[in-house]
């Protein structure tokens, strides 16, 4: 590991910490979270070459403060007139175990007055410690975009009457669940066939999983939090076989599963396998679970149908959707034939959540190639590529439908 | 998501536009001024242009492997694109809601289309 990686890492681990300590502090989210992003900015320019100073949590308390200060100096005298002289000393280096705080920020960062979008970027930059113009890069989106997005969240939980601290009991399971669902939303928006230079490109998946991982030392009992990290790293594992060299996609039936991640795997399925042994059931379980069964198969020919139709009936009756239906399709057809999958998908679409959506139009054309019927597959295959938004399942689409006689 | 919404311009919505008083006009803009506000402050704004007069538009058919520009846009067309925003929000529902406020869509000259990416399918 290089030096300059060393001090990323170690700098995105403080920043969560080093924030924490300042909102504990001072409660002023806004002119807190500009100062210790200028302060990991000078810490990531200066720290690989001067070396890692002795208290790095420390130095960049300091740094932090200072940059607060100069902050605080250029607001309005009216506003001077109203701070008190203590409200500059800089917080302790170590007030009280870092853990609360960060469990704190993440569940201020996610925090219903905003919307996802701007949920996301703040997680990343203020939990996640990433710079704005990182973020960016990650969302593809601009830096001025982002920029505005931060900034404009923050004012949003200021006017909100929203405070730096651990929500009442009655909303704590709330709130989680609003953190799980952006730690997802990060994953995927991760989880891409992006061809481009990924050189200077954050991974987000791997971020997602730092972040979950995190989560998970704050709230070891919580069975969502396990199940949605396991799923993570059960997905994840397949990374290496999910793209060819020219980008395309390559469904799982075709994955080379030698490329697997082998130790993400063992991971996955023994936090899996423990958390459904001992919590309540939710839905990310679920949904590790059926990762799990694919996972272990060695070849796609043995995997466990009949185990994965029965996950999906329970995902179906916890935490019904239109997806979940769709999957639930394919796992029917793969136990009992693409026939018994073709009626129940003619019964499904007459759900308006699914009507017209090309997903319906993919798992026919799917089900019709399965039975032989590469003509009506075909048409489906097109039907579907016209549909999709996503240009690498595009891709596939169209190559299933060119391979059709 | 991102969603583009195309806000295009005809002969009818172009006359309605010179015929209105400044007053008229002020008013438009500021609906303008205060939905890129409102899309900002959610975070759901990435870009929003005006696109200046069609007139000002230049072609560029490419002839012996030289781009020679020409005046004006498609001849045949009605309907020209006068400004877009892109945006990011949660849901089609919500992009339609968004674009349901630019004053033009009474007109129904207002069209939301859905942005690709390369998002990875069937996770």
């Amino acid at each position: 590991m290089s030096t300059a990686t060393a001090v990323e890492d170690l700098l995105r681990e403080l920043a969560p910490q080093v924030l924490g300590a300042f909102l504990r502090r001072y409660g002023d989210f806004d002119t807190s979270e500009d100062a210790v992003q200028e302060a990991l900015l000078s810490a990531a320019l200066q720290w690989p070459n001067d070396g890692v100073p002795d208290s790095p949590k420390g130095w960049l308390i300091r740094v932090a403060s200072r940059r607060r200060i100069e902050m605080w100096r250029n607001e309005s005298a009216r506003r001077r007139r109203e701070e008190t002289a203590s409200s500059l000393a800089p917080p302790e280096p170590e007030p009280v175990p870092a853990d609360d705080d960060a469990l704190t920020l993440l569940l201020l960062c996610c925090h219903p007055a905003l919307t996802p979008v701007s949920q996301v970027a703040l997680t990343l930059r203020a939990v996640g410690g990433l710079n704005t113009a990182e973020v960016a890069r990650a969302l593809l989106v601009p830096e001025a975009t982002v920029a505005q997005r931060i900034s404009r969240a923050k004012q949003r939980i200021k006017a909100s009457g929203a405070e730096f601290r651990m929500p009442p009991e009655a909303e704590r399971s709330e709130r989680v669940a609003a953190v799980l669902h952006v730690l997802y939303l990060i994953f995927n928006e991760g989880y891409t066939a992006s061809s481009g230079s990924t050189l200077h490109r954050v991974e987000l998946t791997s971020e997602a999983i730092r972040l979950t991982r995190q989560l998970r030392d704050r709230l070891p009992e919580d069975g969502e939090v396990a199940g949605l990290l396991a799923l993570m790293l059960l997905t994840d594992a397949r990374r290496p076989a999910r793209t060819r060299p020219d980008g395309a996609l390559v469904p799982l039936a075709e994955q080379d599963r030698g490329l697997w991640d082998g130790q993400a795997i063992a991971e996955g399925v023994a936090l899996i396998t423990e958390t459904l042994a001992t919590a309540p059931i939710g839905p990310y379980q679920l949904q590790a679970a059926i990762a799990a069964v694919h996972d272990e198969a060695a070849r796609f020919e043995d995997t466990d149908w009949p185990q994965i139709l029965a996950l999906y009936d329970l995902l179906q009756s916890i935490a019904p959707g239109p997806m979940v239906t769709l999957n639930r399709i394919v796992a029917v057809a793969m136990v009992h034939g693409p026939r018994a999958g073709l009626e129940q998908l003619a019964a499904a679409e007459t759900d308006p959540a699914l009507a017209g959506h090309h997903r319906v139009d993919a798992v026919r054309a799917h089900l019709l190639d399965m039975a032989g019927d590469q003509h009506a597959a075909r048409d489906h295959y097109r039907l579907a590529a016209r549909g999709t938004l996503s240009v690498p399942e595009q891709r596939y689409l169209e190559s299933r439908a060119a391979s059709m006689f | 998501m991102k969603y583009m919404i195309l806000i295009h311009s005809n002969p009818k919505s172009r006359e309605l536009w010179e015929e209105f008083s400044d007053a008229e006009r002020a008013e438009g803009f500021g609906v303008y001024a205060a939905l890129n506000e409102d899309l900002a402050a959610s975070g759901e704004l990435i870009v929003s242009e005006a696109l200046a007069d069609a007139s000002l538009s230049k072609r560029i058919p490419v002839t012996d492997d030289r781009a020679i520009p020409s005046d004006g846009p498609f001849a045949e067309a009605k309907e020209l694109l006068a400004g877009f925003f892109l945006i990011e929000c949660d849901s089609m529902d919500r992009a339609i809601e968004i674009a349901g406020q630019v004053p033009e869509a009474p007109l129904g000259l207002v069209e939301v289309r859905p942005v690709m990416d390369l998002s990875a399918f069937g996770m």
